[in-house]
Order: C-alpha cells, then sequence, then structure tokens
C-alpha cells in the first residue's frame, strides 16, 4: 500500500527522536559516572624532567637545573610567585615539609629577584634552589598551568606526581607518600 | 506561616495540572464539551496559585526569613532591598519556582485570551501544558524544595554571589524565563494538535503571538544577559560561547526559526510538519538548556550547584516530554497533509532558507556544547570548546543568513523570478560594494570575518529598509515595520560585532601612580587609589583622567571589591560610553611590593551598537505583536485569509 518514496520519509520522521536518545543515553552516562574532582594532570607525569637551566631567581642562592634532580634522592619542584597570594597561604607548609627534612626546590614564575627575597623575608624560605622563569617557558614545558602547583620528581629525575594548587596541611601525607613511593 | 501557604499554594496548583490532564484527556476521548469548558478556569486558578507561591517566596526574601534555608543560604540581613527581592530567583530552588510559574501563567494565559484556536486543539494543549506543569511540580515539591525550614534559625544568612549583586540581574532571568519558558506554548500547541491531527492556517495564526511574545523575551533577555556579562564580569567580552549562553541561544535559534515557518503555515499553508517540529525543538532546547544548567555536567563560568540527583530528575523529565512529543510526532505527522507547493525563488524559499541555516547554526551550537561531554563519555578526557570553533563555524553561516534575510522580504509569495529579484536587490547590493572599497580603504588590515560583517551589514542594513520604498508609511501595517526594525537591528547589531572584533585597542599594564598609558586614541593617567565603603562591600577605587588626544579629560573610577559575605572579590569595570564606542577601564590587584596596580585598559569603538542591535530586534518583534494582535482583534473569531500577510 505505501510506496517505498513514502516509508523513507516514514523511517526517517523517527531520525529527532533516536538523535534525542542518544543525547539522553550520552547525559545519563555522563551523570551517573561518579564525578573526580576535574584537574588538568600534566601529560608529563611519568616521563622525565625536560631540561632545563634556570638563573637564580634571588641572591645568595642557586638557580635551579634539570639535573639538579638526577642526585638519587626524590625533590620536591615548586611552582611559586611572589605575586600569587595562595603561594603565601602554601608558605608555612612548604616551611613544615622543609623541616621534616623534604628537599624543595623552586621555580619563580615571571618575578624579581627584590620581590622575591621580600616574599621569602616575609613567609619563610624553605628552597635549596631557586630558578627564576621570567617568561613561563619552563612551567609551559612543565605542563603546569597556573601558580602554585608541586611536582614529586624522583632521584632519576622523573616526574612521579603532580599536585596542583596551594598545598594544604591536609595534603602533607600524600605529598609525603609520593616522595616514598618515588623512592622506589 | 508564609512558608506553609506558599509551599501548600505549590501543592494546590500541582493538583489542579492534574486535574487539568485529566479532565483534558476525558473530555477529548468522551468529546464532552461541557468538561471542555471546565478546562480554562482551571488553568487560570492554577496560574494564580503558583503566582502566589512564588509572591511568598519573594517576601520571605524581603523579610530576610532565617528559618528558611533557602534564605539562610542566599540571603543576608545586610543587604540591600533590591538584591533581597533579586536574590528570590539567584538560586536554585527559587529560580525553578520562577520557572514553573512562567510555565503556568502562560498557560494561565492560553487559557485566558487564546480565541482563534479550534476548541478541541485549545483542550489538548492545555492537557499538554499541564503535563509539562506536572513533572516540573514534582521535581519541585520532592527534589528543590524552596521553602523548607531551618532549626535552629542562625542569625545571619550567608548571601548571594556578588557577581548576581547587580540591578541588571534583578530582571535578566525573569526576562530570559519567560522567553524559555513561552516557548512551552508553542510546544503544547504543537503536541496538541498533534493529538487533534489539526495543523492550518489557523492553528498558525493562533500559534504566531504566542512564538512573537516568548521570542521578544528571548532576544532581550539574551540581549541584557550579554551586556551584563559584558560590564559586570570585568573581562571585557560580550559573548563567550559558555554553555550557559550557549543554552539561551539555542531555543532562541529555534524560536527565531519557527517565527518565520509559522508565517509560511498561516500564509501559504506550507512547511506544516516542519513547523510542528520546531515548535517541539524550541521548547525542548529551552528544557535541555536548563538541564545543561540546572545539573552541572556541563562546567561553565555560570557555576551553579553540581547536584547529580537533580539532574538525574530533570533528565529524566526531558526524557518523557521531549522523547514523547518526538513520538508523537512520527506517529502522527505523516498522517498531517504536507501543505501546499511553492517556487525555490519566493518568499517561501527566502524562508526556508533562513530556516536551514538557523538549524545548522543550532547545530553547531549545539555540537560544540555537547562535544566535551561526548569526549569525556568515550574517552574520558576533560577539554573544552573555545570560541574559535563557534566563531569560525558559525560566522560563514550567519553571513550567508543575513544575505538570506536582506532578499527575502524583497520576494513574492509563491513564485518568483530572479531578474526582479536582481533589480530590487541593485541598490543594497550597491550599497555593499561601496562599503567594501570605503571598509578597505579605511581599515586594509582587516580580517575577512570582520570585513564581510561590515559589508553586508551595510547591503542587508539598506535592503531591510527596502520593503518600506514607495509605500505610505502611515499606512504600512505594525507587522511589516517590526520586520523592517528588526532586520535592521540586525545588520546594526553585526556591525558592532565587526568593529568590536576589528578595532578593539586593549592594554594591560601595572601601572604606578602618576603615570600615564595609552589605549587607541586615548590618554589614561592613573591619578590613585582610594578605599570606599559600599552597604556590604568594601573597595579600592582607583581613579583615572582619561582624554581623547587632546580634548576635554574625564575621570573614570573602577573599583576592586570585596564582599563581606560570602567573602569574594569582584572587579567593577568602568565604562564610559562615547557616541563612536566605549572606554571600558578595569582596575586589578595590587602588584607585590605596593607601589604598582594592574589596570586593564580596552577602547572598543562601536560596541554599545550590539544591544543597540539587540534592541531593535526586541522592538520589531514587540511591534510584529502588538500589529498581529490588533488585527486579530479586528478579523476574529474568524480569523479569515487577511491576517496573513508576513511580519
Amino acid at each position: 500500500m505505501t510506496s517505498p518514496a513514502t516509508r523513507k520519509v516514514r523511517i526517517l520522521l523517527w531520525v529527532p527522536l533516536i538523535a534525542f536518545v542518544a543525547f539522553v543515553g550520552l547525559v545519563a552516562s555522563g551523570l551517573l559516572k561518579p564525578t573526580a574532582n576535574v584537574t588538568l594532570v600534566s601529560k608529563l607525569v611519568g616521563k622525565p624532567l625536560p631540561e632545563f637551566a634556570l638563573p637564580p631567581g634571588v641572591a645568595g642562592q642557586p638557580g635551579l637545573t634539570a639535573a639538579d634532580f638526577r642526585a638519587g634522592k626524590p625533590r620536591l619542584l615548586n611552582i611559586f610567585a611572589s605575586w600569587c597570594v595562595p603561594c603565601a597561604a602554601e608558605a608555612p607548609v612548604l616551611k613544615q615539609l622543609a623541616d621534616a627534612g623534604v628537599e624543595i626546590d623552586a621555580v619563580a614564575i615571571r618575578d624579581r629577584p627584590e620581590d622575591i627575597a621580600r616574599f621569602l623575608g616575609r613567609w619563610g624560605n624553605p628552597y635549596a634552589r631557586i630558578g627564576s622563569d621570567v617568561d613561563s617557558s619552563i612551567q609551559f614545558a612543565l605542563g603546569s598551568s597556573g601558580v602554585p602547583e608541586t611536582f614529586v620528581i624522583d632521584g632519576k629525575g622523573v616526574i612521579r606526581h603532580q599536585h596542583i594548587g596551594d598545598i594544604r596541611a591536609e595534603n602533607v601525607p600524600e605529598i609525603l607518600a609520593a616522595l616514598k613511593d618515588a623512592e622506589r | 506561616m508564609i512558608a506553609e501557604a506558599g509551599l501548600a499554594a505549590l501543592w494546590l496548583a500541582a493538583a489542579l495540572a492534574l486535574l487539568q490532564l485529566l479532565l483534558g484527556i476525558v473530555a477529548l476521548r468522551g468529546e464532552r464539551e461541557d468538561w471542555m469548558r471546565a478546562l480554562r478556569p482551571v488553568a487560570m486558578v492554577q496560574a494564580a496559585l503558583v503566582a502566589l507561591s512564588f509572591g511568598l517566596l519573594i517576601l520571605l526574601f524581603l523579610r530576610t526569613d532565617l528559618t528558611v534555608l533557602l534564605v539562610v543560604e542566599n540571603s543576608h540581613v545586610a543587604k540591600p532591598w533590591l538584591y533581597k527581592f533579586a536574590g528570590t530567583w539567584g538560586n536554585h530552588e527559587g529560580s525553578m519556582l520562577l520557572w514553573v510559574m512562567v510555565l503556568a501563567v502562560s498557560g494561565g494565559a492560553v487559557a485566558l485570551f487564546e480565541r482563534q484556536l479550534a476548541e478541541r486543539t485549545l483542550v489538548a494543549t492545555l492537557a499538554a501544558q499541564a503535563a509539562i506543569g506536572l513533572g516540573f511540580y514534582a521535581f519541585l515539591l520532592f527534589a528543590s524544595n524552596p521553602f523548607a525550614r531551618v532549626s535552629p534559625a542562625p542569625a545571619e544568612g550567608n548571601g548571594l554571589n556578588p557577581l548576581l549583586q547587580d540591578p541588571g540581574l534583578a530582571f535578566h532571568p525573569p526576562t530570559l524565563y519567560f522567553g524559555y519558558v513561552g516557548l512551552s506554548v508553542a510546544f503544547s500547541f504543537a503536541v496538541g494538535a498533534l493529538v487533534t491531527r489539526d495543523v492550518g492556517p489557523a492553528f498558525a495564526r493562533a500559534m504566531r503571538p504566542w512564538v512573537l511574545g516568548a521570542w521578544v523575551f528571548l532576544t532581550l533577555g539574551i540581549t541584557a544577559g550579554s551586556y551584563w556579562a559584558y560590564y559586570e564580569l570585568g573581562w571585557g567580552g560580550w559573548w563567550f560561547w559558555d554553555p550557559v549562553e550557549n543554552a539561551s541561544l539555542m531555543p532562541w535559534l529555534a524560536a527565531t526559526a519557527l517565527l518565520h515557518s509559522v508565517t509560511v503555515v498561516a500564509t501559504r499553508d506550507g512547511l506544516r510538519a516542519w513547523t510542528v517540529m520546531l515548535a517541539v525543538v524550541a521548547f525542548s532546547m529551552s528544557m535541555v538548556g536548563t538541564f545543561l544548567v540546572r545539573s552541572g555536567i556541563l562546567t561553565s563560568v555560570h557555576s551553579f550547584a553540581v547536584d547529580p540527583t537533580r539532574g538525574s530528575f530533570i533528565l529524566a523529565l526531558l526524557a518523557i516530554y521531549i522523547g514523547g512529543a518526538l513520538a508523537l510526532f512520527a506517529l502522527r505527522v505523516g498522517t498531517v497533509r504536507e501543505g501546499s507547493r511553492f517556487d525555490i525563488v519566493s518568499r517561501e524559499g527566502a524562508l526556508v532558507l533562513n530556516n536551514l541555516l538557523l538549524s545548522a547554526i543550532l547545530g553547531i551550537v549545539l555540537i560544540g556544547t555537547l562535544y566535551p561531554l561526548a569526549v569525556e563519555a568515550t574517552t574520558g578526557e576533560a577539554l573544552s570548546v573555545g570560541a574559535p570553533y563557534f566563531n569560525a563555524a558559525t560566522s560563514p553561516i550567519a553571513l550567508l543568513l543575513m544575505a538570506a534575510m536582506g532578499a527575502g522580504p524583497l520576494l513574492r509569495w509563491r513564485r518568483d523570478d530572479w531578474r526582479s529579484l536582481a533589480r530590487r536587490m541593485a541598490a543594497p547590493a550597491a550599497v555593499l560594494v561601496l562599503a567594501l572599497g570605503a571598509v578597505l580603504v579605511a581599515a586594509p588590515g582587516i580580517g575577512i570575518f570582520p570585513l564581510l560583517g561590515l559589508v553586508f551589514a551595510a547591503g542587508v542594513g539598506v535592503a531591510s529598509v527596502a520593503p518600506l520604498w514607495k509605500r505610505n508609511l502611515r499606512r504600512t501595517p505594525l507587522f511589516t515595520w517590526g520586520m523592517v526594525i528588526a532586520h535592521l537591528g540586525v545588520s546594526v547589531s553585526v556591525v558592532g560585532m565587526a568593529c568590536e572584533s576589528a578595532f578593539t585597542r586593549e592594554t594591560l599594564v601595572a601601572a604606578a601612580i602618576g603615570e600615564t598609558q595609552t589605549v587607541g586614541p586615548f590618554k589614561v593617567r592613573f591619578d590613585g587609589v582610594m578605599p570606599i565603603a559600599g552597604p556590604n562591600w568594601t573597595a579600592i577605587e582607583g581613579t583615572l583622567t582619561v582624554s581623547r588626544g587632546d580634548g576635554t579629560p574625564w575621570v573614570m573610577r573602577p573599583q576592586a571589591r570585596m564582599f563581606s559575605s560570602p567573602p569574594t572579590e569582584t572587579n567593577e569595570a568602568a565604562i564610559k560610553t562615547l557616541f563612536d564606542g566605549q572606554v571600558y577601564t578595569v582596575l586589578g590587584r595590587q602588584t607585590e611590593g605596593g607601589d604598582r596596580w594592574q589596570l586593564r585598559l580596552w577602547w572598543k569603538p562601536m560596541v554599545t551598537l550590539i544591544w543597540l542591535g539587540g534592541a531593535m530586534i526586541g522592538l520589531g518583534g514587540l511591534l510584529a505583536l502588538i500589529g498581529r494582535l490588533a488585527r486579530g482583534r479586528r478579523h476574529s473569531p474568524s480569523g479569515d485569509g487577511a491576517a496573513g500577510v508576513l511580519a
């Protein structure tokens, strides 16, 4: 009774519904999935540090090179800036880590030596070395998207863990565990 | 007591919605005319009850009743009254109540005013409206009760997000909601007409004013929202292709297409199935938008609370309503006779082109909005689709759409020929070529899209006014004026967009006090900063002395505000509107060390035209609506063919 042409039209009429069902399926899968904290994890985690050599960020302290991280012992690489408020909030926790024997190096982003010196004078200096990254090029090479960020680097110079944002007191066990992990 | 009364009114309204649905079904099945007559009053009372409920919630906010959880979470004693008022809908529960209220009021308005629609289709329409209402009442009452009490009552509330403490926000969401949810009427009309198999010119003429009304609200809401984001967020942009913005743009695109296709049904009885489809799609986009925004499934600058339970609830409602309507469409529309045929070169042809292009843009925006979701679902990777995709994908289509918009009103219905179209398009085409020359001389390095935007805007602007050519302007119908003004508004807006994108100058500096910066043709001297205090905030206010060349200087005072509850910082841009654009200044942070301040300075030539154009589009829609209603009144109740001239 119905010609092939009209049958084709009939089938076409169901296309919107099918597309909509696909949409519902997609969204439902998105809703039901447990919501993890969406953060942009650097692609470099698990890979060696990119090569870099940064000049000292502040007078009286050495600069920073990628080779410094290949001395056999895990270290923290903290990315900070004197103009960054969460970095100041993070400073006491870093100090606490440093006092516990953790070795911390830093990359100062878009900063000036006198500002860094003022910052360290005010909030304490937990760093062994500070490299100055005036144009954020090393920051981006590390796959970091903001300040502060902290990387756990093992004794061979491989990035083992990335912490985005300021390290708070409650994050300390996580950082220590990552350091312990990096020793293996 | 107030909270309990509000909740009771809401429950009663829900019960009436159920009654309205059942009554509609029974009346249609049994062909009971007396029962059909009962439907209108039920719909009106339902609307009145929800309006009462919403009014009571406003009262709770105005009195800062801290025994109500919603007030505690979103208001504060120290807040100015306007923001207490606006705070009613500046949160999830309140905005959903507003949503439901607009839905019920739209249904009530149909019951009160609609006289053109066949009685059986009206009954089916009101039943459909009640069915939508029921789901959202259930959502409010079971998953988002705005009247929940808190015990013990705290001494102070949390306050409203400071970004939302702005006069513009008091009226932006309600305007948008009237547009969003007003489209529910078109949806219900379509469902009603599918149920009674009654799609034709009379149906289209009855639906048109409702579509126009919702569309005007949407247009104004989006325009206002764009301006609000522009001056309040302090980023200097006017459109961010943010998921929440897209959520409002998609129904607008569908409604714009519907507005034009419904005219084809009304005038020429063509495009019936397509028009019904668009009516379903337009409101579906509103619901999808509400869902995307409210479920928190898409991350956005409009960060609303993320709540998977609520998201699942709305998704279920969506699946029922949209899925049901699309299934009904597939089953029934085959039995709706397709209307009369027409030539490609004709008014109908141009309107079909308009519809196809608008649908293409809608598809692009929809895909861009959902793409991150799809990628995350399949690969687990988080990404976002940025403005470059949207701009690159939509701009060429938008330009084609402008061309169709210029040509459409100059075409005759049913059939026309290329030669006479070419003759009528001669003047606009000449202006277009002149504009091309002028822009290339004045700004040789201009990008391709701003160039085409300016050139098309000039040509299409002239074409838009052409329908008035050699006409007796006093006898030109109001809806023709509406069309001309709305189409001209598009051109005006596009000029603003093109200039903003091509000629904006930006300066970002860490400025010391006393220094002078330049941005475009302006000199900006940074005179100093001063702390000031507002009702519930403190701020650092910068003083800038700005002059164009050696002209008379004026003072601008951008602020960096610190709100006390909740503790948040915002940047209040200082904007100076000149006849040819705006100077936009933002005071940022003090640099470490204290002697310098971040300053962002913009010169945005012609940027105001973007919103002026938007307002013109809305005004055009309003004139067309008034014209239609006046004409409809004269011709009702029979509603004969004379009303069907295109707006």
